[in-house]
């Protein structure tokens, strides 16, 4: 609470002595500060706290991804004002401010240009309602702050004790399938009231259609923002996830001056004319709906999840060794819903579990490591993928649904586009979060014809699939971006994309009432439980992991020995398949080192499914 | 007054010169004005000719010579006589160009040009450093050597001695710029190209700042740092020289100095606020460029009442309106008139930065270009292009009804010299165009590199390490990464010799063959990578796409053209439709590719290796067939790859061994472990780049007589058998493969072991892909005529077998088909298919001694 003070006062008392080093001491100041425990939650976040109530040039902190990167800018870092009146000169500082104050001197010998860039930031796309609304709460409690204008104080107030009693018993109510279904639908509806008027800034029809505020994926919300970065530009890059500490900025200057527009003007002027109305549209939206945010300090995110300390601190690693010597319970349990949840098919769960907690953890020169899409073939049709996609995304912090209908595959835009008329990057579905998970619903495609960009956007998931990255287009070239995303797809049949491993699901119970049955299997899991499912997939995924000389050799020999009987049914790909496999059920069992039992296991659940794709294929051929 | 109303006249004279001048070709768009002579007092334009007869007004007078030189001092004005000045680029020209000459000859008869793109300088007064001390005694001569252009360190004479000196004693026996071609490069470079202008016409003279750096690095600081200021000065040494040495040729207008090449910046992303106001060069590519904008460089106000005339300068955009007439004190009365206004053109371009300068994971930045005058309309987009000018910041305009302003800068390069750097993909210079800089420790550690004796082992190992094995498949396309020696017979009429090697990995499914294009395509700077399946004939040549804007046809280059110079890998090449391989073939042998289309006919250049993938018909690779059979290509595709390998699942114990440590070994190995094994990717693609850059080897005279014995002796092999086992192909391609490897020893010589090497790999590719699974010997006319020689044999035979049988029958002029397929079958002792039966009744077909006609026989 204090620091927005700090922060208020020390830029003033800076300038007027102009010490070059003052700026060292204040980054120094914050990220000191930020370090201390819990202090992170005084600072109001973005996310949660609608754009008005938060008082202009104060600390905010966003949650968020970066989405585009703008050239850099040149600014006045320091200038000269003359006051009109006294003719006094005074230098002040620009840096933290979009504008400066009145009365410059632009001949001035003081002027120092100094060079900052910014970013657009979308909040992270397809983050899950659940981890919403955790960081919601935690932010609750904090919210009655300073930060607030004092005028509207009293009615926050009212909504925030308001939140506070609402929100737990909605937790605790048994969260029903239907009410998980609708995307915004996230159990926090007061807080959807509290956000009314922002929104209402924004769905006003003329400021909407022109304003396109670029998220990746459609029906998102949420404020966007453009930081403006000072520091360490070349540490950043486009899609990481950050949650930025910066100095909100919501001057209507900025507005009017994107606005004002003489075309008189424009002709003796031509520095003006340099930017097309798209242009400007895209670089300086009105800050009422895209505020500015002047970057502080920035920690970027390993996860999103609420529910794990975030920060890699002393806290940390005790949360993980406490975590640890409950984790093989906590995957029986997860274990057992996962195979309610896929109708009793044990062996699919075991793998979609695996699939949870897989993750990119390095690449050998063009080849990811540790990806392991599943394609969970034989789904049911009617609706039980959407229910699938439900609980996976009560499960996962991010995740997207992609149903692969042949009107979305050919009028989707799934890979990012450069628009060069208004210099902006036009996001696509693909520029998610790393880990985020992908649900590719392949059961919605019907016959017919893909047009040309249906089939780019087939060969874009095909590429995403098999060396995780994206090859963004930049009209003249194309520029591969690498990924880490989660792919899990469903489908009738084999799946026509690429995956690293097919389940054929085998339905051991057959509900006469699809959707009574999973809603049943919802309701049964308390939340703390499926808080403990959260907190164990992601914590599963950060887990080191290494494999013994001993346990290289034998599995050295087992792959030997597998080929020597039939050279044909093993190959290097299946050796890097159970190489993946056996990892991820290490993990997934908090083992951080391969044991010749992991090694064993996994060739067993492996043979079982192959056993079983098999059957599967005899099964499709023995069909007309 | 003579010159408000001489101005026009002249101007217009001029501008209908323009279509007449034969030599103008860079002056698209340019309205070819002249500048009138109170503009070229400013100073950026030499113009002193002129001067005695410049009073034109009241308005000017006041900044007529004497008093406007005064203001550039800022110690006593009386101090200084008119003789100062001269040195001067506000004021430049010799004494003795001053006086009034033939119009049209000599320094001031040439009409001096605007140079918008250096901005005004009328800001810039000279400073005597001294003068405070004892600027009274000094005499004009040393006065002049103290004077420096305000703010800066720039003294104007010493600078244009400098500079003169330069141009007339620069000798660069070195060079091997395109630009310099057919000039005697042992001679003063710069006074063989005023020489040109002389006799083109083309009064502009670039300047390349290297040479300037490694003449005199101060002078060259001084121009990278005070360009508005240096240049101008270059302008008038120029000037004095050429005309000094051609007193009679007629120019346009004078000479300007274009500098190129400026070292400071390379890149976009490293331009900072230090370099604003300072000469830079980057590179980009063209994203888009507007239309042609006029720029108002003077407006003409006429007085309402008395017609009297005037003139105003832009200053910064605005033009500061007259509110009195001077002549008759007429308030507000004086009126813009448009048409006796003077312009320039003016282009705003977008630059962005091209991928190969950027960092991993970060979008490419753009940079807003102007370009002035005669650069207008010089560059598309998508052109790649190195622009040198000088990088400004402006404030954002101050809003007259805003008390605070955004603290932000606009930002832009007035360019001065652009350089395609693409431009030799069209006409076809031979020589590398990326001029990729090397530090010189780089080229040590590269050098270290190459003398190591098992380089070439090293390289290959380093090639994909994530790939188990395949030693050979790599050392392939690593030569591939080398390429040959490009040679030129193009003046004994059989045009450029192909010096990119051709490769095919063949093999079963899950070979990895995908991974190590991946890998490839990664590799190279200039590399396409394409699928066979969603590739067409288009996307892989060319199209030519009308523009919606402009109406104008555009040609829009596809997969291969944009990897000239590079690797285009394309997978699942078996899938290709059969018209978009036969692009192919022109591409793998001419390296060229023709368009006929919409009108635009033409001839591009792609040199371009390709590195193909394709997998066998059947799924999986089968050995008893040959490697057309299995992959269904046209061999007269197949002959034109150097080397074709299967890749296929050896399938022996000790090699699973080897490939599970390998496997295991990266799913745990850390990162340091590999970096320790495996050379840095950076490292490999730098020593390739140097390589193909530097190093270009030629034949030693052991080396050819080892390739004609290899060649004869493959020759030989065959001959021994009835067959043909090697054609002039394999030679050409056996001398690429030399000459490659030479390569990547750095060496300048292709010696014998360049030639061993080649000859094992060749080898081992026919080995592998051109057995006759028949026979097990290997036989290349498999890949050249899609047929093994055995094959043919058997073929003959059974055609003759057939035509005995028939003679024996004796007479019957006409017999069933069905019955002599049977007949056939029951004589021969080896099983004749019905395939192997028409074939022979097709070869007798041909012989004209029999025809087929439905189901009967008949013979002729």
């Amino acid at each position: 609470m204090r620091m927005w003070f700090i922060c208020r006062f020390c830029c003033p008392a800076a300038q007027s002595n102009s010490n070059p080093e003052w700026e060292a001491k204040v980054l120094e100041y914050f990220k000191g500060q930020l370090k201390e425990k819990e202090s992170h939650s005084w600072v109001p976040s973005l996310n949660d706290v609608p754009l008005h109530y938060l008082k202009p040039n104060s600390l905010v902190k966003f949650r968020c991804l970066v989405q585009d990167m703008f050239d850099p800018e040149f600014y006045m870092g320091v200038y000269e004002t003359v006051d009109p009146s006294t003719k006094a000169n005074v230098l002040r500082c620009g840096k933290y401010k979009d504008v400066t104050e009145c009365g410059v001197d632009l001949n001035s010998r003081n002027t120092v240009t100094a060079e900052r860039q910014t970013f657009y930031c979308v909040p992270i796309p397809g983050e899950s309602p659940w981890a919403k609304e955790i960081s919601f709460l935690s932010a609750a409690r904090v919210v009655p702050s300073t930060s607030y204008v004092p005028s509207r104080q009293k009615r926050s107030y009212e909504e925030d004790d308001d939140d506070m009693d609402t929100q737990p018993q909605k937790q605790r109510e048994p969260h029903t399938g239907t009410h998980q279904a609708e995307p915004h639908g996230n159990g926090d509806s007061k807080r959807q009231e509290t956000e009314a008027p922002s929104s209402q800034t924004t769905t006003p029809s003329d400021c909407s259609s022109h304003l396109d505020l670029n998220f990746p994926l459609p029906g998102e919300r949420g404020p966007a923002c453009l930081v403006k970065v000072y520091e360490g530009l070349d540490s950043f890059k486009l899609n990481d996830t950050l949650e930025i500490y910066g100095i909100l900025s919501v001057n209507p200057v900025l507005t009017v001056l994107g606005e004002e527009k003489d075309p008189s003007l424009l002709l003796l002027n031509p520095t003006e004319s340099m930017e097309t109305p798209e242009e400007q549209r895209a670089h300086d939206p009105p800050a009422s709906l895209v505020p500015r945010l002047h970057m502080l300090y920035a920690r970027p995110l390993q996860h999103n999840n609420p529910l794990l300390p975030s920060a890699p601190t002393e806290d940390q690693s005790a949360f993980v060794s406490s975590f640890l010597v409950e984790m093989a319970s906590v995957r029986a349990e997860l274990l057992a819903y996962l195979t309610h949840v896929l109708l009793g098919d044990g062996l699919a769960a075991e793998y979609l579990l695996l699939h949870l907690i897989s993750d990119v953890y390095t690449r050998r020169d063009v080849l990811p490591l540790g990806k392991f899409t599943l394609n969970l073939s034989g789904c049911p049709l009617n609706s039980y993928t959407e229910r699938l996609y439900q609980i996976v995304q009560q499960l996962v912090p991010c995740s997207y649904r992609l149903s692969m209908s042949l009107h979305t595959m050919n009028s989707m835009r799934l890979v990012p586009k450069k628009d060069y008329v208004a210099n902006r990057l036009v996001s696509g579905a693909l520029q998610l979060a790393r880990n985020t998970s992908l649900f590719l619903d392949e059961t919605q495609l019907e016959q017919g014809q893909l047009d040309s960009s249906g089939v780019r956007n087939i060969t874009a998931l095909g590429n995403l699939i098999s060396w995780q990255k994206v090859d963004y287009d930049f009209s003249y070239h194309q520029m591969e971006f690498p990924c880490n995303i989660n792919v899990l797809v469903t489908s009738e049949g084999r799946s026509l994309l690429p995956s690293d491993c097919q389940v054929p699901l085998q339905p051991q119970v057959t509900p006469p009432n699809m959707e009574e049955y999973l809603t049943t299997i919802h309701m049964a899991q308390f939340t703390s439980q499926i808080n403990k499912f959260r907190v164990y997939l992601s914590l599963a995924r950060t887990l080191d992991y290494s494999i013994s000389d001993e346990v290289t050799k034998a599995v050295e020999d087992d792959f030997v020995d597998m080929r020597k009987d039939d050279p044909q049914s093993v190959t290097a790909e299946d050796l890097h398949r159970m190489l993946v496999v056996a990892r991820l059920l290490s993990l997934s069992l908090g083992q951080t080192t391969l044991s010749r039992d992991g090694w064993m296991r996994a060739k067993h659940i492996d043979m079982l499914r192959r056993s079983r794709t098999e059957q599967q294929k005899s099964l499709n051929g023995n069909e007309p | 007054m003579s010159s408000p109303t001489s101005t026009p006249g002249r101007r217009k004279r001029n501008r209908d010169d323009i279509p007449a001048t034969p030599k103008s070709t860079a002056k698209a768009g340019s309205d070819g004005q002249v500048s009138p002579p109170s503009q070229r007092r400013r100073g950026q334009d030499s113009s002193n000719g002129d001067l005695p007869a410049m009073p034109t007004s009241p308005a000017t007078d006041i900044a007529s010579p004497a008093v406007h030189d005064t203001s550039l001092f800022s110690s006593p004005p009386q101090l200084y006589s008119l003789e100062v000045d001269m040195s001067s680029p506000l004021m430049y020209g010799t004494p003795s160009s001053r006086v009034e000459g033939t119009p049209r000859s000599g320094v001031g008869g040439t009409p001096a040009r605007q140079r918008p793109d250096l901005g005004s300088i009328r800001k810039a007064p000279q400073v005597d450093l001294h003068s405070d001390a004892d600027g009274a005694v000094a005499s004009e001569q040393a006065l002049g050597q103290k004077l420096v252009i305000w703010g800066t360190d720039v003294n104007v004479g010493t600078c244009k001695e400098k500079f003169q000196r330069f141009l007339q004693r620069f000798i660069d026996p070195t060079s091997n710029e395109d630009e310099n071609a057919g000039l005697d490069l042992n001679e003063p470079l710069y006074m063989q190209k005023l020489e040109e202008i002389s006799v083109v016409g083309e009064p502009v003279l670039n300047v390349n700042c290297s040479h300037v750096q490694s003449f005199d690095a101060d002078l060259y600081r001084q121009l990278i740092s005070y360009p508005q200021e240096v240049i101008p000065t270059f302008d008038m040494a120029v000037n004095e020289l050429f005309f000094e040495r051609f007193p009679d040729s007629i120019l346009e207008h004078q000479i300007q100095v274009r500098p190129y090449n400026a070292l400071k910046t390379r890149n976009m992303r490293s331009l900072n606020p230090e370099d604003i106001d300072q000469m830079i060069t980057i590179s980009g590519m063209v994203i888009r460029t507007s239309q042609l904008i006029p720029e108002m460089q003077e407006a003409f106000f006429q007085c309402q009442v008395c017609a009297f005339s005037t003139r105003v300068e832009v200053d910064r955009g605005r033009i500061a309106e007259p509110a009195v007439c001077r002549n008759c004190n007429t308030t507000h009365s004086l009126a813009l008139i448009h048409n006796r206004s003077a312009f320039s053109d003016k282009q705003m371009i977008k630059v962005q930065e091209s991928p190969d300068d950027m960092p991993a994971g970060q979008t490419p930045h753009t940079t807003i270009v102007y370009a002035h005058n005669d650069l207008v309309d010089k560059v598309q987009p998508g052109d790649r292009i190195n622009i040198t000018g000088i990088y400004r910041a402006v404030p954002m305009r101050e809003n007259p009804r805003q008390s605070n302003v955004k603290s932000v800068y606009k930002t832009h390069i007035d360019v001065i010299h652009f350089r395609k750097t693409d431009e030799k993909r069209l006409h076809g210079l031979d020589e590398d165009s990326d001029q990729k800089l090397f530090t010189e420790e780089r080229v040590q550690i590269l050098k270290e590199l190459a003398s190591k004796p098992d380089v070439y082992d090293r390289l290959s190992s380093a090639l994909a390490p994530s790939i188990y094995e395949h030693e050979d498949i790599k050392k392939g396309i690593l030569l591939q990464l080398f390429g040959g020696t490009r040679k030129d017979f193009s003046q004994t009429g059989r045009g450029n010799f192909r010096a990119e090697v051709n490769i095919l990995l063949c093999g079963d499914p899950g070979t990895s063959k995908s991974q190590l294009l991946q890998y490839v395509f990664n590799l190279v700077p200039r590399g396409q990578y394409t699928s066979g399946k969603g590739s067409s004939a288009v996307g892989l040549t060319a199209y030519v796409m009308k523009d919606p804007e402009t109406k104008q046809l555009v040609l829009q280059t596809g997969a291969l053209v944009l990897s000239d110079n590079g690797i285009c890998c394309i997978d699942e090449f078996d899938k290709m439709s059969d018209s978009t391989r036969s692009v192919l073939h022109e591409v793998m042998e001419q390296q060229t590719l023709s368009i006929a289309k919409a009108g635009i006919i033409c001839q591009l250049n792609a040199r371009t290796s390709v590195l193909a993938a394709a997998n066998p018909v059947e799924s999986q690779w089968n050995p008893k067939k040959t490697t057309i059979e299995n992959i269904q290509l046209p061999h007269t595709l197949l002959s034109r790859f150097d080397l074709i390998f299967l890749m296929l699942d050896p399938q022996d114990e000790a090699y699973d061994r080897r490939l599970a440590h390998h496997l295991v070994a990266l799913y745990y190995q850390s990162e340091e472990q590999i970096e320790e094994e495996f050379l840095d990717m950076a490292v490999l693609k730098d020593y390739i780049a140097y390589a193909r850059t530097y190093i270009n080897p030629r034949l030693n005279e052991e080396a050819s007589q080892a390739l004609i014995e290899a060649y004869v002796d493959m020759r030989k092999i065959g001959s021994g058998r009835g067959m043909v086992s090697a054609y002039p192909r394999q030679l050409e391609s056996l001398i690429r493969l030399a000459e490659a490897h030479a390569k990547v020893r750095f060496s300048d010589k292709v010696e014998t072991i360049d030639v061993e090497e080649a000859k094992r790999l060749q080898r081992e590719a026919l080995k592998q892909s051109a057995t006759d699974p028949r026979t097990g010997f290997v036989d290349i006319s498999i890949l050249t005529t899609g047929m093994s020689a055995t094959a043919r044999k058997r073929k003959e035979e059974v055609a003759q077998a057939l035509k005995k049988m028939i003679q024996s029958k004796g007479k019957t002029p006409a017999m069933k088909y069905q019955q002599l397929f049977d007949d056939l079958r029951g004589q021969s002792e080896a099983a004749i298919t019905k395939d192997m039966f028409e074939e022979a009744l097709r070869a007798l077909a041909d012989e004209d001694y029999l025809t087929v006609t439905g189901k009967t026989v008949r013979l002729l």
